[in-house]
């Protein structure tokens, strides 16, 4: 079981709240992932729920009962850290073994435990090696199988790709979550990439100067983004975000719309010079200067034959257009 | 340094520095020599670099007159004493200024480093007062305790430098994996940091080996360590060059070679991690 | 990392480390400022009592009490001055492409494995003696007298004999320094058209800084109390023409048997290096923030 629930938790370092007051509750088996720009307090929120960090108010609740004050290894969760903390003088077989020999576990039922996590990480043939001989993917995976012979309420993941290449990244990307399908536990992730989150997420929490801005599945973030932080946040490339008189024209302060959504052709609203453009094949990144409005970004899909500046006319597709008030907030 | 250097320029460089490391290095060397000569080739005129009658006599009767063994085991028990004690006293203070650090951690490693500039002398009296009402006068325990409070300082200084190089991460993941403080410490910190450990070892053996202040204030004969032993050797007039040679060189090899095996851990950790 | 229950951990793992230091510190400091305002003589142990700043007075007006602390500051300064300059031309002449380099290493750092006994002895005996010495036999191979380095050159007898001690700790530091400089730099200011002297002058000595300002901190820590060189080989003399702070105080008390004279004395040298302490303190503690 690994429900856990935060109570108005409210973090502060001196006279600086990091985290005001949030109220979270993550549901057993969920995959959540907390995503934000650097310095939102995401990872801070991480080592408050590991017992890592104390909570300056409030209250952590693991399976209904109250884990504010327990240590971390009281709160049977388990984390994978960014720079995996691999012990680097013990083999892996050890490493994975460490938290069943800190329990007091025999030698016997250790060594099955750490078979069997080896087996589902393909880790079997690395065993008597120590981290410094394994690559980034392979160390990634011992802090993983370091984690799951705990069988924890919960796994904590604090930004686990981000020290990995690109193509690593996205087929380790694809073992997490096919082991959280596997195991069904818990998974907290946490990750400044969106990319990461909109992949594996079963809820993301949008965070933000220590304040949550919207939980959501990925695709209700996508398509109603509760504000101008989140829409232009998630989605990628950026939701193109337009103010002025444009903006009064729909009633709104502001108003976006996903580049994906901006249709070239004749009779739209808006005309503008071709700037810069990128072909990637399957799809074409234009960055057009729209009069009176500014740079747009327009995603044509396949081949488009624009050149630098070549006059077009665009159209924001119908029911795409995302409103929001003076204080940021989306419009209904 | 990767730049191709003509051999002239090399074997120019390689000249010079051998003769600056020799002069530098020859006080030890004619030492050595002069341990071996006779009384009367070590005072000769002009000297000689080496002697046709070279002979161990002089260790012989060093050894005989003067219980070097004795000198030799004190000066083990106490430079190995002070700093084991030293290391398991720092060893905790290190890993709280490195792990937890706070507003003060910096002030107060600059104060222990502080207390080291008190001259010695001026606090001998009441120390040596001190140390009589205590019974600890030429005592191990004594000059134990002494040498490890001289050097704890330098201690923690190097530990808390080795200890700040081990990612926090790496304690907390033990923390998450269901250690308390003393297993974090034991089975993680302190295997990690070994090579730092065995280096702050060294060189603390090293100073506490090599102290002469202390050690023959506070001791007469019981507990009295190479240095003292050395001391009374120390007026010869003239005729007794070989033999002081010896005993000079029998109590600074085991220091001179244990030395020499860690020289590089040594420098670096004398630089309490300032230079790299 | 820093939860109320590893911050209270934390405390109490510094505890003993602080309090042991602290009592190593307090107790003889205290018992010293006792003792300078008390009239104290080991010879006559019946007469005692209060005696203000008596002590104190007599001691600065000692006449060798302005002689001392000159000496004190000229060994100090002395000695770094020589140690930093030959320290760095040779860990400039190691750094080049030379031939057997760590066995040459092993050469240098040997002085700093000789206990200060045996270092003094030996160069005293071995090599300053007027008529066994080496020098004495090198000056009189070019038929000159032999040179009475303790009688004639009390003070720089001293500073030489530390300086050959403290050499190698100074040399290997600012070797390593020297070592972690990239030479990419060097290089680019070489395209850029900086001369040798210039690339030392602008890179090189910079870069070294750091090294030269540990160095310092850490030799003078040593050098304010630097005692048995002067022990074992002048005693202070002739006269009292090397005499230092540290060996004055230790004449008051052990010679004149003067406890309450000798525990001003120390008082005083404490005042001295705690000033010291302070402009190097700031020193370090700047470079060591980075």
């Amino acid at each position: 079981m690994g429900k856990i629930t935060l109570k108005h938790v409210n973090k502060s370092f001196g006279d600086v709240a990091v985290i005001p007051d949030i109220n979270l509750t993550i549901e057993n088996g969920e995959f959540v992932v907390f995503v934000g720009p650097s310095g939102c307090g995401k990872s801070t929120l991480l080592r408050l729920i590991a017992g890592l960090e104390d909570v300056s108010a409030g209250r952590i609740e693991i399976d209904g009962t109250d884990a504010t004050h327990l240590p971390p290894a009281k709160r049977g969760l388990a984390m994978v850290f960014q720079s995996y903390a691999l012990y680097p003088h013990m083999s892996v077989r050890k490493n994975i073994a460490f938290p069943l020999k800190m329990a007091g576990m025999s030698e016997a039922e250790q060594e099955k435990k750490v078979q069997n996590a080896a087996r589902i990480l393909n880790l079997t043939n690395y065993l008597d090696r120590r981290p410094g001989q394994l690559s980034g993917g392979q160390r990634q995976r011992v802090a993983i199988g370091r984690a799951i012979v705990r069988e924890p309420a919960a796994f904590l993941f604090d930004e686990p790709l981000s020290n990995l290449d690109a193509a690593l990244r996205v087929s380790m990307r694809q073992e997490i979550t096919e082991l959280h399908q596997s195991l069904k536990t818990t998974m907290i992730y946490v990750t400044h990439d969106q990319v990461e989150a909109m992949t594996m997420a079963d809820k993301i929490v949008v965070l933000n100067a220590g304040n949550i801005e919207q939980v959501g599945s990925p695709l209700e973030l996508y398509h109603h983004p509760a504000n101008v932080f989140v829409a232009g946040f998630i989605g990628s490339p950026k939701m193109n975000l337009i103010g002025g008189a444009e903006a009064a024209k729909h009633n709104a302060a502001t108003i976006g719309v996903r580049p994906e959504h901006i249709d070239i052709g004749e009779g739209g609203p808006w005309t503008g010079t071709v700037g810069l453009s990128e072909h990637l094949g399957s799809d074409t990144f234009l960055k057009v200067e729209v009069d009176n409005i500014g740079t747009l970004n327009v995603r044509a899909s396949g081949e488009v034959t624009l050149r630098h500046g070549d006059r077009i006319t665009l159209a924001p597709q119908a029911g795409r257009l995302h409103r929001f008030g003076a204080d940021g907030k989306a419009l209904a | 340094m990767a730049r191709a250097t003509s051999p002239r320029r090399k074997a120019l460089t390689t000249l010079a520095a051998w003769s600056v490391a020799l002069v530098i290095f020859f006080p030890v060397l004619w030492m050595i020599l002069t341990s071996f000569k006779t009384e009367p080739s070590a005072v000769a005129m002009p000297p000689q670099l080496f002697t046709a009658d070279w002979t161990l006599e002089n260790y012989a009767e060093v050894w005989q007159r003067s219980d070097y063994p004795r000198f030799f085991w004190n000066s083990v028990v106490l430079s190995l004493g002070s700093t084991l004690l030293g290391l398991a006293v720092a060893i905790p203070a290190a890993w709280a200024m490195a792990f937890v650090p706070g507003k003060k951690t910096k002030d107060l490693l600059m104060w222990m480093l502080s207390t080291k500039m008190m001259p010695a002398v001026a606090v001998m009296i009441p120390l040596y007062l001190v140390f009589l009402k205590l019974g600890l006068i030429d005592t191990r325990i004594g000059l134990v305790l002494a040498l490890m409070l001289m050097n704890l300082p330098i201690i923690v200084w190097m530990l808390y430098t080795y200890f700040k190089e081990i990612p926090a991460e790496i304690l907390e993941a033990a923390r998450m994996d269901g250690a308390g403080l003393f297993k974090e410490i034991v089975y993680v910190l302190t295997p990690m940091a070994l090579p730092g450990i065995a280096s702050t070892l060294l060189l603390n053996v090293i100073l506490a080996w090599n102290e002469a202040f202390w050690t023959i204030i506070l001791t007469t004969t019981k507990a009295a360590p190479l240095s003292a032993f050395i001391a009374s050797f120390s007026a010869p007039q003239g005729l007794f060059y070989a033999k002081l040679s010896a005993a000079s060189t029998m109590a600074i090899a085991p220091i001179l070679i244990l030395g020499w095996f860690s020289q590089k851990q040594l420098v670096r950790g004398l630089t309490f991690g300032a230079v790299k | 990392m820093s939860t109320q229950s590893s911050r209270l951990a934390a405390r109490v793992m510094v505890a003993p480390s602080v309090l042991l230091l602290f009592i190593w510190m307090v107790v003889p400091l205290a018992m010293t400022l006792y003792y300078s305002f008390r009239l104290y003589r080991l010879i006559s142990p019946d007469r005692t009592g209060w005696v203000g700043f008596t002590n104190y007075l007599w001691f600065i007006n000692a006449p060798e009490f302005w002689l001392a602390m000159g000496n004190t500051l000229a060994l100090v300064g002395g000695v770094l001055a020589i140690t930093v300059t030959l320290g760095i031309l040779i860990a400039l002449l190691i750094d080049q492409p030379v031939k057997g380099q760590g066995v040459l290493r092993i050469l240098v750092i040997a002085p700093f494995f000789v206990m200060p006994p045996v270092a003094a002895s030996i160069l005293e005996n071995l090599f300053m003696h007027p008529q066994n010495g080496l020098f004495a036999a090198v000056s009189m191979s070019f038929g000159a007298q032999p040179i009475l380095f303790l009688q004639d050159y009390p003070m720089w007898s001293v500073i030489a004999i530390v300086s050959w001690e403290w050499l190698p700790f100074a040399t290997l530091i600012l070797l390593t320094s020297l070592q972690s400089l990239s030479s990419e730099q060097l290089e680019a200011a070489e395209m850029d058209g900086a001369s040798a002297l210039n690339r030392f002058r602008f890179i090189i000595l910079p870069h070294m800084m750091r090294a030269i300002t540990v160095v310092i901190l850490i030799q003078t820590i040593f050098l304010l109390g630097i005692f048995g060189e002067i022990f074992t080989t002048t005693q202070g003399g002739p006269g009292s023409a090397s005499t230092t702070l540290p060996y004055m105080i230790f004449k008051q008390a052990i010679a004149a048997k003067d406890i309450g004279r000798a525990a001003a004395g120390g008082i005083i040298a404490v005042i001295l290096a705690n000033i010291v302490a302070y402009f190097l303190m700031r020193g370090i503690g700047r470079h060591l923030d980075t």
